[in-house]
C-alpha cells in the first residue's frame, strides 16, 4: 500500500514538472475553461462545457490559423474555487483568455479578480449577476449574454395584460441571482400596474416547502418561481400534492432543459408555464435548428437541446474565436487590439440575433417569453411566444434612474 | 528535529529564488494557511485530546473582520488602519474559539466532533443569511493585502514571506504554549481530567483556553486566507473547507505541528493538478482514492511514514 | 391558526421522513459506535438503483426492495473489506467513510449524471387527500410517511428487543470486549449489522426520492440531516431518533414560515443547545 501511494506521489511529482515547465512553446493560443463539474450544479456545468467545445469544434480549434488549446478547470460554485481556478489556468498554464464561469458570485469574483491580470481576457460563461458588469466593471471582463433581469424582459407586461394576473406571489431561492430574476420581473409587472404582496426567500437547497407552500395566499393570481434544479422539482410537486391550483410563472432557470430532461413525472406540472429565458429549446430559427443539431450530434450524451448554459458557453468561445480571427491572432501589447475588437464584434446568435455589447461590456440580447409543451416524443421543450428584441441591461430605462435604485436585494424592488 | 526544522525554514527562504510566482502564491503560501488553519486543530486533537470541526470557522471569524475593517467593494464595514483590524481580528476569533471551548467543554470524542459540526454550520448558513454584516450569499470580495512603508504585502513573494514568517510564528507558540504551565494542564486534563480536579485545578477554565489559544492560531490563518483569496464569503465558512482542514490534518499527522504542514502541501497540490493527471470528470474519485489510500496506509499521516523512512535509514546506516 | 396547524403537521410528516432517514444511521453508531459518513451516500445510491428498477419494473415496492438490498451489499462490503480493520478507531473510521462518500458521489455523478431524479409513485398515493378539520388538500405520500416511520421504529424496536441479534447487539453496545470475550464473532455480527442499517438506508433512499427528489448533493443533505436527529435525540437510541427528528422537523418547517430568513439556523441552534446542556443527547446515556 505505502509503495502504491510513493508511486503515486512520484508519478504526480513527475507529471506536474512537466506540465510547469513546457519543453518548446508553440504557436498557439490557450483558452481556460471554468465550470461547475462537482456537486448539485454538475449536470448544468457539463453542459456548459459542451457548449464552448461546440464553439472550438466548429473552426476545428483553429482560429486565425493558430492552434487554439483548451484547458478545463472545475470551480465548486463558490466563488473562492473560481478564484483559485483562475490562479491556475493564468499563472500555471498560462492561458491567454478565461471563459467563465457558471454563476453569479464566482462571476462577481472574476470580474475583480480580472483587474489585476491585464494580460488575460475574460469572457463570462453563463453567470448572470447584474453587477458583474453594471457596477463597477472591469476592462477585461466581457459578458456576451445578458444578466438575470434581462433574462426575464417580456413576462412581466404579459402576465399582467396577456394573463391578466393582477397579483403574484414570488417564490425565489435567497440568493443574488433569483434577486435579480425577480428585478427583471418585477420591474415590468410593476410598472403595468400589477402588484406583488409576498416574496417568499428560500434558502437554497430547500427540501421541504410545504409551509412555503400553504403560507401563499388565496388571493393571488399567480405564483412567480424562481428556483432552480431539485429546488424546483421539490416545490412544484409539493404544492401540486397539496391540492395547489395557482398558475405558475417560471424563472429562466425553473424552465430550462436541464430540467425538463431531468428524471421522474414531476415535469408534467410545467405544461404550459409561461417564463423569460434567452434559450429556447425548440426555437424554430434556421440558426438555432443547425445549433442543436450540431450540439445532438457532437455530444449523443448530451441534453435533448442545448441548455441555457450550452448556449451561453458557446456564444462566449464564438466571440473569442471571432475576435482572434480578427486580430489575426495577435494578442500582444496587453490584448489591445483583441479588447478593441471585442468591444466592437458583432456575430448571429444561434437564437438569430445579433450579438453586441453595451459601454459596460455587457450583451445587449433578444430574450423571450416562452412557454412549456411536452413533444411528439414525450419529452419536454421550449416554444416561443414572444419575441422581445434588443433588451439591454437597463430594460430600457435610463441608465442613471435605473442604477440610482440601487442594487437588487431580498426588499428592492417592491410593489406590495 | 529541531535541526531539521531549522534546515526546513532556510530551505523554505530561499525558495522564492527558484519558484515561480505560481508556486509561491497558489501552491506554498496557500498550503502554509491551510497548514496554520490544520495546526489550530491538531493542537487540540494532539494536546486536548479532541477533534473539532470549528477551526475553519474561527478563521472565518477573524477572516470577516479584516473585510469588516478594510476597503472592500461589498459597501458594507468601516476601514480601520491595517494594524488594528488585525488585532481585532486576533482578538475576535480568540474570544469565538474560548465561546466554543465553553460551550464544548464536556464533550469528548464523538460528541465534541458533532457538537463543533454544529456550531460551524449554524455560523455557515448564519452568514449566508444576514446581510447587513456579512453580506449573506455574495460576502465580502476586492479585499487586498496591506501595504506597509511603501512595502505591498500582497506581492507574490512578499506575501510568501509573510506566510512563511506567520507559519513559524504559529508553530513556535503551539511549541512553546505545549509546554508552558498551562499547556501542561491541558494535557493533564487530555489524559486524567478526574486527577487534575482532585488536586484543585477546575478542567472547565483549562478546556477553554485550550479553545481560546487554537481560536488564536486559526485567526492567523483566517487573516492570511482573506488577503490571499481577496474574498471572503459564505463559502469560506462551509462544509467543504471544514472537512478539507480535517483531511489536511489527519494525512500530514497529528502527533507533531509539521504534520499540519505536510498535510496541507499534499491536499493543495492534489486539489490543484488532480484535473491534469486524471480526465477531467473524474478528479474527485482521484482524490478520494489517495485520501482513503493514505488514511489506510499511514495511521499517523505522512509525517508517520516519513518517520518510519527515516528509522529505517538509521538502521540500515547504523549496520 | 389554521396555518399553525398546517406547519406543524407538516413538521409532523417531516420528522418521519428525517427518521426513516436516519434509521440505519443510529443503529450502525448504537453498536459499533462508526459514525457512517457515507449514509448519504448509501441513500442516495438506493434511490439511483430504486429508480431504475420502479422504472423497468413499473413496481414501486420492488424498487424500495431492489435499493435497500443494493445499499445492504455496499455497506456490507464497506464494512467487511475496509472498516472491520479498524473496529475501535473512530475518527481513522470516520474519515475512511469521508472518503468512500467522496468516492461514490463522483461515481454516481458519472452513472447517473446530475440531473434530478424523481421516482414515480404508485397510483394510490399520487396527489392528495383533503384533511378533516383543517379542510386543506394535503399530499397522500406524506400521510403515508408516518405510517411508514411507525412501522420502521416499530420493526427496528422489535429487531433489538425482541430477537436474539438484539439481543446481541444491545450487549454490544453495552460491552464489546465482554461479547467478544463471550465467544461471539463480533465481525460477523457487525457486518450483518452494518447490512440491515445499509438495508435501512437504501430503502430510505427510495422513500426519499419518491416524496421529494434526488440529485448530486443530497447525499451531504441527508448525512447531515441524520446527524443532526441522531445526535440530539443521543446516538444509538431509537426512541432518541425519533424524538430528534421530531424536534428538526417542527424547527425546520416552524422555521421556513414564520422565519424563513434565519429558520435554517435553528436546526443547528437546537442541536448546540442539546449538546451543551446534555452533551450525550437528549436520550443517549452518557459514555463510561
Amino acid at each position: 500500500m505505502i509503495s502504491n501511494f510513493k508511486k503515486i506521489l512520484a508519478a504526480s511529482v513527475i507529471a506536474a514538472t512537466f506540465i510547469a515547465n513546457p519543453v518548446f512553446a508553440a504557436e498557439k493560443v490557450k483558452i481556460g475553461v471554468i465550470s461547475i463539474l462537482e456537486g448539485a450544479f454538475a449536470a448544468l456545468g457539463k453542459d456548459g462545457i459542451r457548449g464552448a467545445e461546440l464553439a472550438f469544434i466548429e473552426t476545428g480549434n483553429k482560429a486565425a490559423g493558430k492552434d487554439v488549446e483548451i484547458i478545463v478547470m472545475s470551480s465548486d460554485a463558490s466563488p473562492d474555487s473560481a478564484v483559485n481556478a483562475a490562479r491556475k489556468l493564468i499563472e500555471k498554464d498560462k492561458v491567454d483568455i478565461i471563459i467563465g464561469p457558471l454563476s453569479g458570485s464566482e462571476g462577481i469574483a472574476l470580474r475583480d479578480l480580472s483587474k489585476g491580470y491585464q494580460g488575460v481576457t475574460f469572457i463570462n460563461g453563463s453567470s448572470a449577476a447584474q453587477d458583474t458588469t453594471f457596477r463597477d466593471g472591469s476592462d477585461n471582463f466581457f459578458r456576451f449574454g445578458g444578466d438575470g433581469a434581462q433574462w426575464m424582459a417580456g413576462v412581466g407586461t404579459y402576465s399582467y395584460e396577456k394573463l391578466g394576473y393582477k397579483k403574484v406571489a414570488v417564490v425565489a431561492e435567497d440568493y443574488s441571482f433569483p434577486y435579480t430574476q425577480v428585478l427583471g420581473f418585477m420591474s415590468e409587472y410593476c410598472k403595468a400596474g400589477g402588484r406583488v404582496p409576498n416574496k417568499f426567500w428560500t434558502p437554497i437547497g430547500t427540501k421541504d416547502y410545504s409551509s412555503i407552500v400553504y403560507a401563499i395566499p388565496d388571493d393571488v393570481d399567480a405564483i412567480f418561481v424562481a428556483l432552480g434544479g431539485a429546488d424546483a422539482v421539490n416545490f412544484l410537486t409539493q404544492y401540486n400534492q397539496a391540492g395547489g391550483n395557482k398558475p405558475i410563472i417560471g424563472g429562466t432557470i425553473t424552465i430550462d432543459q436541464s430540467i425538463l430532461d431531468s428524471k421522474g413525472p414531476f415535469k408534467k406540472l410545467l405544461v404550459g408555464t409561461p417564463a423569460g429565458t434567452p434559450t429556447v429549446s425548440d426555437f424554430e430559427g434556421k440558426e438555432w435548428k443547425e445549433f442543436s443539431a450540431s450540439y445532438a450530434k457532437s455530444f449523443p450524451d448530451g441534453l435533448s437541446a442545448p441548455s441555457i448554459f450550452a448556449h451561453h458557453y458557446y456564444m462566449a468561445g464564438k466571440a473569442a474565436l471571432l475576435g482572434l480571427e480578427k486580430v489575426n491572432g495577435d494578442l500582444s501589447n496587453n490584448q489591445k487590439a483583441f479588447r478593441a475588437v471585442l468591444e466592437k464584434l458583432e456575430f448571429v446568435t444561434p437564437t438569430g440575433g445579433t450579438m453586441r455589447l453595451d459601454e459596460n461590456r455587457n450583451g445587449i440580447i433578444d430574450s423571450f417569453v416562452t412557454e412549456v409543451f411536452e413533444r411528439e416524443d414525450g419529452t419536454f421543450g421550449n416554444r416561443v411566444l414572444k419575441v422581445i428584441r434588443n433588451v439591454n441591461q437597463t430594460m430600457g430605462h435610463d441608465a442613471a434612474k435605473f442604477k440610482a435604485l440601487g442594487p437588487v436585494s431580498r426588499d428592492n424592488p417592491s410593489c406590495p | 528535529m529541531n535541526r531539521f526544522i531549522i534546515l526546513l525554514l532556510i530551505i523554505c527562504s530561499v525558495l522564492p529564488v527558484f519558484a515561480a510566482d505560481f508556486w509561491l502564491t497558489q501552491i506554498l503560501s496557500r498550503s502554509i494557511i491551510l497548514g496554520v488553519m490544520a495546526l489550530s486543530l491538531t493542537f487540540l486533537t494532539a494536546y486536548l485530546g479532541v477533534v473539532s470541526f470549528a477551526q475553519v470557522t474561527l478563521a472565518g471569524i477573524a477572516g470577516y473582520t479584516i473585510a469588516y475593517f478594510s476597503a472592500n467593494t461589498a459597501g458594507i464595514g468601516a476601514e480601520l488602519p491595517w494594524v488594528f483590524a488585525v488585532l481585532l481580528a486576533l482578538f475576535f476569533s480568540t474570544i469565538a474559539g474560548a465561546l466554543v471551548g465553553l460551550i464544548a467543554r464536556q464533550s469528548v470524542g464523538i460528541y465534541s466532533i458533532m457538537i463543533t459540526l454544529a456550531i460551524s454550520m449554524a455560523f455557515f448558513y448564519f452568514t449566508r443569511q444576514n446581510y447587513s454584516v456579512f453580506n449573506g450569499w455574495t460576502g465580502f470580495s476586492g479585499i487586498s493585502a496591506p501595504s506597509v512603508m511603501g512595502l505591498d504585502l500582497g506581492a507574490p513573494v512578499v506575501f510568501y514571506y509573510v506566510c512563511l514568517f506567520t507559519g513559524a510564528l504559529a508553530t513556535l507558540f503551539v511549541v512553546k504554549f505545549s509546554s508552558s504551565p498551562l499547556g501542561l494542564s491541558i494535557q493533564g486534563v487530555r489524559d486524567a481530567a478526574r486527577r487534575v480536579r482532585a488536586i484543585g485545578i477546575p478542567t472547565s477554565p483549562v478546556i477553554v483556553s485550550a479553545y481560546a489559544f487554537s481560536g488564536l492560531i486559526a485567526g492567523m490563518a483566517g487573516i492570511l486566507n482573506v488577503w490571499h483569496q481577496e474574498r471572503v464569503s459564505s463559502f469560506s465558512v462551509g462544509l467543504g473547507p471544514t472537512i478539507d482542514v480535517l483531511i489536511i490534518s489527519v494525512i500530514g499527522g497529528m502527533r507533531h505541528p509539521l504534520g499540519a504542514f505536510i498535510g496541507a502541501i499534499t491536499y493543495v497540490m492534489i486539489d490543484t493538478f488532480a484535473i491534469d493527471l486524471i480526465s477531467r470528470d473524474r478528479f474527485n474519485t482521484v482524490i478520494g482514492l489517495v485520501l482513503l489510500l493514505i488514511v489506510i496506509a499511514a495511521p499517523e499521516g505522512i509525517l508517520g511514514i516519513l518517520k518510519s523512512v527515516k528509522e529505517r535509514i538509521k538502521k540500515i546506516v547504523l549496520n | 391558526m389554521k396555518f399553525f396547524f398546517i406547519v406543524f403537521f407538516n413538521g409532523l410528516t417531516l420528522a418521519a421522513l428525517y427518521f426513516i432517514a436516519a434509521c440505519g444511521f443510529t443503529l450502525i453508531f448504537g453498536l459499533m459506535r462508526t459514525v457512517n459518513m457515507a449514509h448519504g451516500a448509501l441513500l442516495l445510491l438506493g434511490a439511483y438503483v430504486g429508480y431504475e428498477v420502479v422504472e423497468i419494473t413499473g413496481l414501486w415496492t420492488v424498487g424500495i426492495i431492489a435499493g435497500g438490498l443494493t445499499s445492504a451489499i455496499v455497506g456490507a462490503a464497506i464494512q467487511a473489506y475496509i472498516l472491520g480493520r479498524y473496529q475501535g478507531d473512530e475518527l481513522r473510521q470516520t474519515l475512511i467513510t469521508i472518503a468512500i462518500s467522496i468516492i461514490m458521489a463522483d461515481l454516481m455523478l458519472w452513472a447517473w449524471g446530475g440531473l434530478t431524479y424523481q421516482i414515480s409513485l404508485p397510483e394510490m398515493l399520487l396527489g392528495g387527500v383533503r384533511l378533516p378539520i383543517l379542510n386543506v388538500g394535503y399530499s397522500s405520500v406524506r400521510l403515508t410517511l408516518m405510517a411508514m416511520a411507525a412501522v420502521t421504529g416499530i420493526l427496528l424496536w422489535l429487531l433489538i428487543a425482541k430477537t436474539k441479534l438484539g439481543i446481541i447487539i444491545r450487549a454490544g453496545v453495552d460491552d464489546r470486549e465482554m461479547l467478544q470475550a463471550l465467544g461471539f464473532e463480533t465481525k460477523k455480527i457487525f457486518v450483518i449489522v452494518f447490512a440491515i442499517g445499509g438495508m435501512l438506508t437504501g430503502m430510505a433512499g427510495v422513500i426519499t426520492g419518491s416524496a421529494l427528489s434526488i440529485a448530486p448533493g443530497t447525499d451531504m443533505q441527508f448525512l447531515l440531516s441524520s446527524l443532526v436527529v441522531v445526535i440530539v435525540g443521543g446516538m444509538g437510541s431509537i426512541g432518541g431518533a425519533a424524538l430528534g427528528a421530531l424536534l428538526i422537523g417542527m424547527a425546520e418547517q416552524y422555521g421556513l414560515a414564520y422565519a424563513p430568513t434565519y429558520g435554517v439556523v435553528f436546526t443547528f441552534v437546537i442541536m448546540i443547545a442539546v449538546l451543551a446542556i446534555r452533551p450525550q443527547g437528549l436520550l443517549g446515556r452518557s459514555e463510561k
